[in-house]
């Protein structure tokens, strides 16, 4: 017998930890219902940074939701913050077992 | 001979510059740094229990100026280096906050040559912050203050975690004296140097780290970077005279003045001046200034202060 599976779209998103608070409310606000918070380290575009401190200091947040409310995440995050904070964006299908928690 | 504390500063900058793999824990930075704003605020609290807060609020007031003045001083000089707005306000904003690792520094140059300073001198740092942090929001919004988010801003500001331990401290302090503190002097006061030996190893490593990007920001960063604390260091100085402080206290609000924050003034600045290149700021204010202020600034501003006289306290 296989569990009964539902599509869900998962948006991750890597920035800096200064944007935590508000992305947290922005996520909850475009349709979220729940997101989870990693503290991370790494390099890219907008050099290294370690964790070590304060202001060097990443997150990674993932967001599982239906589809277009993902979009709209992404999309609001862009335009809000992309052109002034490091950030990555990518999206994953998958599967959850309990479909009214996202 | 240099100070102690300074020498695990330098430990820690010499093993980022040799690729070392020492890194302290991410907890360990944080129990440190909550440590040092507390075990300062505490200090400065006892003492003013001991006075009233009323004579002191006119120092308080002028202290407070000061670092509302130096970012609007600062601002159309880094203009004219060619920095942007935003950068030229972010960095004002950082030289007019205060370090407060360099004034523990300080202190700890003043305790072990056995000059004097006003006790309370905490209190100082505890309100140098806001003012500057607030400077630096007007210049980089100059015509758009509509577009500022107050409210928030101000909750970051006074509720950030260095004023909010620097106060919580002082409040603590001034409420318990001397007699209260006593069952807490074991981890709050007496170990105090060794915490911040160890503090200052880690910043060492951060430091180091930021040194090794300095060379893209070209020669003009370098020379504020250096330039900025001895400028500022005289203009706290003078501040410090008119006052009518110490020699101890001169030496202390040189060098507040002098010190460029890297704790409260870029969680501010990212947030509301989010054009602004962190980057730029924290490599002027920690890789350069912090290590100058620390090996050669300090002792400086002591013989300024002696040579400036002051209050014999």
């Amino acid at each position: 017998m296989t569990l009964p599976k539902h599509p869900r779209t998962l948006l991750v998103i890597i920035t800096e930890a200064a944007l935590e608070k508000s992305l947290a409310r922005d996520v909850r606000r475009l349709g979220a219902q729940g997101y989870t918070v990693y503290d991370v380290r790494g390099a890219g575009h907008s050099g290294t940074r370690e964790g070590s401190w304060e202001a060097d200091r990443s997150i990674e947040m993932k967001v599982i939701c239906e589809a277009a409310i993902a979009d709209q995440i992404a999309e609001h995050v862009l335009e809000h913050y992309g052109a002034h904070f490091g950030l990555t964006m990518f999206f994953a299908e998958v599967n959850v077992l309990r479909p009214s928690k996202y | 001979m240099i100070d102690v504390v300074v020498l695990f500063f330098l430990l820690g900058l010499f093993a980022r510059l040799a690729k070392s793999d020492l890194r302290l824990p991410e907890a360990v930075y944080e129990i440190l740094s909550i440590y040092l704003l507390l075990a300062i605020g505490l200090k400065g609290g006892i003492e003013l229990s001991k006075h009233g807060l009323v004579d002191l609020l006119p120092q308080v007031l002028a202290i407070m100026a000061l670092g509302f003045a130096i970012p609007i001083l600062l601002f159309p000089a880094l203009r004219l280096l060619r920095f942007s707005q935003p950068d030229s306000a972010s960095l004002a904003a950082h030289y007019g906050s205060v370090s407060v690792v360099t004034f523990a520094v300080a202190t700890a140059l003043l305790d072990r040559q056995g000059v004097a300073y006003e006790s309370h001198a905490a209190l100082w740092v505890a309100v140098m912050e806001a003012p500057a942090l607030i400077a630096g929001i007007l210049l980089a919004r100059i015509g758009r203050l509509k577009d500022v988010r107050w409210g928030e801003l101000g909750h970051e500001v006074l509720f950030g975690k260095s004023v909010l331990l620097l106060s919580g401290g002082l409040a603590i302090g001034a409420i318990a004296g001397v007699e209260g503190s006593k069952p807490i002097a074991a981890v709050f006061i007496d170990p105090f140097r060794g915490v911040l030996a160890l503090f200052l190893l880690e910043l060492g490593l951060v430091a180091g780290a930021r040194l090794r990007e300095i060379g893209s920001f070209g020669p003009r960063l370098v020379l504020i970077g250096l330039l900025f604390p001895l400028i500022l260091a005289c203009f706290g100085a003078a501040v410090g005279l008119a006052l009518g402080l110490s020699v101890g206290g001169i030496t202390l609000l040189a060098t507040l003045a002098g010190s460029a924050s890297y704790i409260a003034a870029p969680t501010a600045m990212r947030m509301a001046v989010p054009e602004a290149n962190a980057a730029l700021s924290i490599s002027a204010s920690l890789g350069i200034s912090f290590p100058f202020n620390v090996i050669v600034g300090i002792p400086l501003y002591l013989a300024l202060a002696r040579w400036l006289g002051g209050d014999a306290a």
